[in-house]
């Protein structure tokens, strides 16, 4: 058995351990042994307010998400096969499209002289141009967009294996079909619920682009806080301790929801 | 190992040693830049004729921001680049901490003729562009903004700003919208710079990160005025938008050639710096993109016409419109105190 995963594990020895195992070496050691990069993320004001705020957008991402996501992957559960992967290819289809390219889109149509603020404009439902962009509101929509399908596909797969006979035994004892919805099929497809949240709270940590190009500036999520410690000021030991927080609460978040759900499910493997 | 691999190994190994030496004949070097038309135009304007004339291979590579690469590659050891075009800071920061070599400038003619302030122990001045203030011919068809002072008036010139999201040149501006004036800069006040800034920020609408994006934010009207390099605003203007910038209180800033601590071909390196700053080489460039050249010489060659020098940054009468950054500062314990400062004063 050792022997045949033994190139596996090489694999990720070379690939995962010693980077990440160089990573929190990098944050403990500079010329001699040191916390001092430990001290600064959890003492000073600019780290915090980043985690703080990072956890506030991942958080309203993933409400977004559910919010549009359930719906959408319970219509593609409902409507007939033809129709759900029409359903399902309009959700996964912009995943094709470069990150980058999106949020240049988004800026097109949520700026001053975007699509949006000029239609507004028009039909003289505004006068002065929305803010709409250059801010945490812009952010956390194009964000939710690139995030949806990690939402909308781990809620469709657990749906799907949820027994159309249940709804129907429902409704033959006489429950109404909302009845049947919130006492059946709401409570089997929890499962998928926790399943893209978590996947779609952990991506959101780590986002980068979106909130750069779309965050004006004022939006400073944890990753910014890596490559600006790196850019900026030349800090690999304060870049890595951030980063190895960072991975640090993603292990966590991992641990606890494995908690109540197995993790392969999380990471779509059943 | 059975003998087949043995011959094989060997074979390879000789193919190896056989390349590197013929490589060797022929000299090359590596040389990385920012990329982009940047680099596009000085492949033409300099790299090509520097090769050609020195008989030398330049292979290219490039990067939007050398400075975590330099430190890595030269930390390992190993580095596989020779010359740099970089912002000067980085030569000079790289300097201090060993990353790059020492220029010795009696190899160094070109170098050696340039302007003091132009050049430090470790690099050159290859090109010059400035941080200047940008605005909407739309917004200010006429008296438009003319000074930082100008640009912290929200009551004489409302509107929409934007600043770059870094310290260097946007302390500068403060300092003179609070009355410095733009010989008088350093050492930079930056408590009161700080102060300054305070006073603007409410009135930022974007600070922005990339030099593409403070292209687009004022050529879709996102903002009505901010700070720009000068070449991003001459290329949105360019393609129709009406836009215009001052060289009046710009930041004139440069990046610099330097050559990597233990570069694998560091005499060719050398001699190729040398020709980089070539007087007629340098003035190639303004012909291909709106920087200026890095050696003032280029301006007394006679292949920039009046009127095109008239617009570039470095060109004498521009250059005494506006201040000098001065990269010895910004690289001092001060300059990178005050830059470190910067990233609390974003998230406040």
């Amino acid at each position: 058995m050792l022997a045949l995963v033994s190139p596996a594990l090489l694999v990720i020895l070379a690939l995962i351990v010693l980077p990440v195992g160089w990573l929190a070496w990098q944050s403990i050691y500079h010329d001699g042994f040191t916390l001092e990069n430990y001290r600064r993320v959890f003492t000073e004001e600019i780290y915090w307010r980043s985690f703080a705020l990072t956890f506030e957008i991942s958080l309203a991402v993933t409400l977004i998400a559910l919010l549009l996501g359930y719906p959408v992957a319970y219509l593609a559960n409902a409507v007939p096969k033809g129709w759900s992967i029409l359903i399902l290819s309009l959700v996964v289809l912009p995943f094709w499209t470069s990150v980058l390219v999106r949020a240049y889109a988004w800026l097109a149509l949520l700026q001053r002289t975007g699509v949006i603020n000029q239609f507004l404009r028009y039909l003289d439902v505004i006068s002065e141009p929305l803010a709409l962009v250059h801010n945490t509101f812009g952010t956390v929509v194009a964000t939710v967009h690139i995030l949806l399908p990690f939402m909308v596909l781990p809620l469709y797969a657990t749906m799907q294996k949820i027994p159309g006979d249940l709804m129907q035994a429902g409704a033959s004892l006489g429950a109404s079909p909302s009845l049947t919805f919130f006492r059946v099929f709401l409570p089997l497809s929890l499962p998928g619920v926790l399943a893209g949240c978590t996947m779609v709270f952990v991506l959101c940590l780590g986002f980068y682009i979106t909130p750069e190009l779309l965050g004006g500036g004022r939006t400073v999520m944890v990753s910014m806080l890596v490559s600006r410690n790196v850019e900026l000021y030349n800090q690999f030991g304060a870049a890595s301790a951030v980063a190895v927080v960072l991975f640090a609460s993603v292990l966590l978040i991992f641990f606890a929801v494995s908690r109540f759900i197995s993790l392969d499910r999380v990471l779509g493997q059943k | 190992m059975t003998m087949k691999q043995k011959f094989g190994l060997s074979c390879a190994l000789l193919g190896a040693i056989g390349l590197t030496s013929a490589a060797d004949a022929a000299e090359q070097i590596t040389f990385v830049s920012q990329g982009g038309a940047y680099q596009q135009a000085q492949t033409v304007a300099i790299l090509d004729p520097s090769a050609k004339k020195l008989g030398i291979t330049i292979n290219q590579d490039s990067i939007p921001d050398a400075w975590p690469a330099i430190k890595t590659q030269v930390g390992s050891g190993k580095p596989i680049w020779d010359v740099v075009d970089t912002p000067t800071g980085n030569c000079l920061r790289g300097g201090e901490q060993g990353l790059i070599e020492k220029l010795d400038f009696s190899k160094i003619p070109n170098g050696a003729a340039m302007p003091e302030a132009y050049r430090s122990p470790y690099s050159v001045s290859y090109e010059f562009y400035s941080s200047v203030l940008s605005y909407s011919q739309k917004t200010f068809p006429k008296d438009a903004p003319n000074s930082w002072a100008d640009f912290w008036d929200v009551k004489k010139f409302p509107g929409r700003r934007a600043l770059r999201n870094h310290p260097f040149a946007t302390l500068e501006a403060a300092l003179m919208a609070d009355g410095v004036a733009p010989d008088k800069l350093y050492p930079l006040d930056v408590d009161r710079a700080f102060k300054k800034l305070e006073e603007i920020k409410p009135h930022i609408t974007v600070w922005w990160t990339s030099g593409a994006q403070s292209a687009q934010l004022l050529n879709d009207g996102e903002v009505d005025m901010e700070m720009a390099w000068n070449g991003r605003v001459s290329a949105v203007a360019k393609e129709g938008a009406k836009v215009a910038f001052t060289y009046n209180q710009g930041i004139l800033q440069s990046t610099s050639l330097c050559i990597l601590k233990g570069a694998p071909n560091l005499a060719t390196a050398v001699k190729f710096l040398n020709e980089a700053v070539d007087p007629v080489h340098q003035a190639n460039l303004p012909l291909n993109i709106d920087y200026g050249p890095g050696n003032p010489k280029a301006f007394e060659t006679g292949v920039i016409k009046p009127e095109r020098a008239a617009q570039l940054p470095s060109e004498p009468a521009n250059a005494a419109k506006q201040a000098l950054m001065s990269y010895a500062w910004w690289s001092s314990p001060a300059g990178e105190a005050a830059e470190k400062r910067w990233a609390s004063f974003m998230q406040k």
